[in-house]
């Protein structure tokens, strides 16, 4: 490493937000020609740095050198002057614009704009990388791979050579993330630097060469990759030892709960979003489900509690004596009195099932609303709740009373999931319920979500990550474009089986 | 008999200041400010011009040039003030923008009924209203050869200058926000101020540059009002509600400054249509009328989300401050 320029080195910086310091001293150093991974949890600060990088926060104090050379980023334009370009969370596009008009979007090119010419850089630079994207294609069009190539296409049609993405993978396929990886390998061979943001210890050690730790706010170390491993690595995150292992008890005594039979639902604009879906889930037993986003999960989730009109077929709750309930029909109340509760985490998080300006106890109230006596609400209720949630999921909030859209993305998810765990169901539906957390917090949820298993709670879990639904399902249901591809065995499934099956239906093997 | 000829350059009139007030609006909106303060920017336009004519008339000696500068200047000013006190409110203060909107509004009507009531009581006169004929000459002066030409000299070429301007302003907004680069990054600013942003564009600044920029336009739709369209004579409360029925014309247009234009006399022929349907029609009928260029903006309205295309929807994040540490 010592013969490499440093590209960028940052030093001493330090952010706070209100009273939290977000970054404290942070020391880094960004090779050319190397893919930098930057690991934390969740609020250790990672995006805070890299938005000093790239001009969206102005940090409270430390240097940054960009080839040696101190420098001041004031703004994103003075990112980009310095060659630095960041891919966001949350894309950073307009979705009635074009691909072309988003990628010129900010720049001071001398003379009239001239679509044409643009759009010909643009194809330019999709050859040379192997990009696939229609420079004259509205956003709104676009699938998420898509929409992420045109912000990588954005950044380097401005000639970034310090590409820093966050979270990327989060959104994509396996296919997809492979295409991805390629791509960046490609970048850092013609010698820029990459900086990834992530949370998955399976991409760290596959793509990066060297990583950086935060840990709340502070830099921990960092290492060659090829010299560490997960375990030291996640250690060093959470500052203490932790298992990395996801128990999977065998069920005991499942029984069928829930049973769908030829399931098919409609969209208001008349797209069919599930056709003849059939499965069961059993008590004691965790269903995960698995699927490219927007494949019908949240439609099968809303049909089970009742949230969705549906076309045709039947939902059976089945009771430990074998009598059956159709669920169909009943309202959303009656079937959350049964017993089965829905945790559905959106990827604006607040968007389904919290109010973000009331507090934790105003939020466990719209569970509970119904106790009390009268017309007089019962606060006694939520607010033990609330102080069980808080405690239980280790909850960072300065207080009960505090409004939750105040709470960090990955403690206001905590608050939902916590809820609806907590209410005691027997059937829990729950999707993307780690969605963005850290390694600690998504253990914590997992065991709690094993916990309802062993007493019993039949569990339908939809997940992104497809290696924590092979360690954490009994079985999983791939969806595929609203249909069944098919439900295999959580315990021999392979990670690319199942991702040919997310893709194809019936994973192309019948075809 | 419907009289055409008379009826489309009288719509055109009517026309001519809802097309101001909307072109302005329009790119108010874009930049994602939703300034209902419009109807009040417009009578401020209105009445600061007549300040500025008032007091130029009232120095005699009447020139061409300084006669229709003098009001012209005034009303941009006016308008200008408005614009900047709304922009330093929601931009800079993060104000709520339907509250401030429609505060500008009460506070433009009455800053306009006060002033024009002092200048009445300035004048003297009987009647409540203020005549400004020698300025207004000047705005309302036409071609010299229009009448020699007939039914096509009446509906083309009948109209005072302020009339043309409109249409080229409307024309020049259009082109401005489809095909060039700033027009590109206003529309950025509006739909998703972050994204923006993040590209490197100064919000702050696009915000207040169009959001003036469109108070200015609008203000000019009062100064044609009470200048050309009224031949200069201002009386309280007289520009009505066209200020509201050019926001209207704004969502009718589905904020296109360009169909702004036949737009905007399809809503001022709509707005005068009681005075050309058959005699012996009772008020209320006659009220009725006046209705329909709102009953069409809900048709349009209903229609566009209907269709639900994205294009034709309003600015993504219209009526919503940017705070660039918002969490």
């Amino acid at each position: 490493m010592g013969n490499k320029v440093a590209a960028v080195q940052m030093r001493d910086i330090t952010k706070s937000f209100g009273t939290v310091k977000a970054n404290d001293k942070v020391w880094l150093d960004i090779y050319r020609g190397e893919i930098l991974a930057l690991l934390g949890e969740n609020g250790s600060g990672k995006t805070t740095l890299m938005n000093m990088l790239s001009g969206i926060y102005f940090p409270d104090g430390g240097q940054i050198f960009v080839d040696g050379k101190e420098v001041t980023i004031g703004s994103p334009r003075d990112a980009f002057d310095l060659g630095i370009g960041m891919i966001h969370q949350h894309f950073k596009l307009v979705e009635v614009l074009t691909a072309a008009e988003n990628i010129v979007l900010g720049l001071r090119e001398k003379g009239r704009l001239n679509m044409a010419a643009v759009e010909r850089k643009v194809r330019e630079i999709c050859e040379t990388y192997g990009f696939d994207v229609d420079p004259g294609q509205k956003v709104y069009d676009m699938s998420v791979s898509q929409k992420q190539t045109v912000e990588i296409v954005k950044v380097l049609y401005r000639g970034a050579d310090i590409l820093i993405l966050d979270e990327p993978t989060a959104v994509l396929t396996p296919q997809e993330t492979d295409k991805l990886f390629a791509v960046l390998r490609n970048m850092r061979d013609s010698g820029k630097a990459v900086v990834i943001i992530t949370h998955k210890m399976h991409e760290v050690e596959e793509l990066s060469d060297r990583v950086a730790v935060l840990r709340q706010g502070r830099f921990v170390g960092d290492m060659a990759t090829k010299d560490t491993n997960a375990q030291e690595m996640t250690n060093m995150m959470v500052g203490h030892a932790v298992s990395l292992n996801i128990s999977r008890p065998e069920p005991e005594d499942p029984r069928p709960r829930i049973e769908v039979k030829g399931l098919t639902v409609r969209s208001i604009d008349g797209i069919v979003k599930l056709d003849d879906v059939s499965f069961t889930a059993r008590s004691g037993e965790i269903l995960g489900v698995a699927g490219i986003s927007g494949c019908g999960q949240k439609e099968l989730l809303e049909a089970i509690a009742g949230l969705q009109p549906t076309e045709r077929g039947s939902i059976s709750y089945i009771n430990d004596d074998g009598s059956r309930e159709e669920l169909l029909g009943k309202d959303p109340l009656s079937i959350l009195e049964m017993g089965v509760s829905l945790s559905f985490v959106p990827e604006d998080r607040l968007g389904m099932g919290l109010v973000g300006n009331m507090d934790m106890t105003g939020n466990m109230m719209l569970r509970s609303y119904r106790r009390g006596k009268g017309p007089f609400l019962d606060r006694r209720f939520p607010l033990h709740r609330a102080e069980w949630v808080r405690q239980e999921l280790d909850v960072n909030t300065p207080g009960l009373t505090t409004p939750v859209r105040r709470l960090s993305g990955g403690n206001v998810q905590k608050v939902l999931v916590g809820r609806e765990i907590a209410s005691a169901p027997t059937v829990l539906l729950t999707a993307y319920a780690v969605r963005g957390l850290d390694i600690g917090a998504s253990y914590t949820i997992y065991d709690m979500i094993n916990l309802q298993k062993a007493k019993g709670v039949a569990v339908i879990y939809v997940g992104e990550d497809l290696d924590v639904l092979l360690e954490l399902s009994d079985r999983i249901l791939v969806l595929c474009g609203g249909k069944v591809s098919g439900i295999v065995d959580g315990r021999s499934a392979t990670k690319r089986e199942v991702g040919m099956m997310m893709t194809k239906l019936g994973g192309g093997r019948s075809a | 008999m419907f009289d055409i000829v008379s009826f489309i350059p009288r719509a055109v009139m009517q026309g001519i200041p809802l097309l101001y007030g909307a072109t302005g609006e329009t790119l108010t909106e874009k930049s994602g400010n939703l300034n209902l303060g419009i109807p009040g920017i417009m009578y401020v336009g209105a009445i600061s011009g007549v300040i500025g004519a008032f007091l130029y008339e009232r120095g005699g000696n009447v020139q061409p040039f300084p006669a229709v500068a003098i009001p012209l200047l005034c009303c941009l000013f006016g308008s200008l003030l408005m614009g900047l006190l709304y922009c330093f409110l929601t931009v800079t203060l993060r104000a709520n923008q339907n509250v401030t909107g429609l505060a500008m509004t009460t506070f433009g009507v009455g800053f306009g009924n006060f002033f024009g009531g002092s200048l009445i009581k300035l004048t003297g006169s009987d009647v409540p209203s203020i005549a400004l004929s020698a300025t207004s000459a000047y705005f309302s002066k036409s071609l010299p050869f229009a009448d020699s030409l007939g039914a096509f000299g009446k509906i083309f070429l009948s109209y005072g200058f302020l009339a043309y301007l409109a249409v080229v302003i409307a024309f020049v907004a259009a082109w401005v926000l489809k095909k060039t680069r700033v027009g590109l990054h206003l529309r950025a600013v509006g739909e998703n101020p972050a994204t923006a942003d993040a590209a490197g564009l100064n919000i702050t600044r696009y915000k207040y540059a169009a959001t003036c920029a469109g108070s200015m336009i609008a203000g000019l739709g009062g100064l044609y009002y009470v200048m050309d369209y009224a031949s200069g004579v201002w009386s309280n409360n007289a520009f009505g509600d066209r200020g509201w029925l050019a926001i209207a014309l704004v969502i009718f247009t589905i904020w296109r400054p360009n169909i702004a234009v036949p737009a905007s006399f399809l809503f001022g022929g709509l707005y005068i249509l009681y005075l050309f349907i058959p005699a012996g029609m009772s008020l209320s009928v006659k009220e009725l009328y006046k209705m329909s260029p709102y009953v069409v903006t809900i048709i349009v309205l209903i229609i566009v989300s209907v269709r639900n295309k994205k294009e034709n929807q309003p600015p993504e994040s219209l009526g919503v401050a940017y705070f660039r540490e918002e969490r």
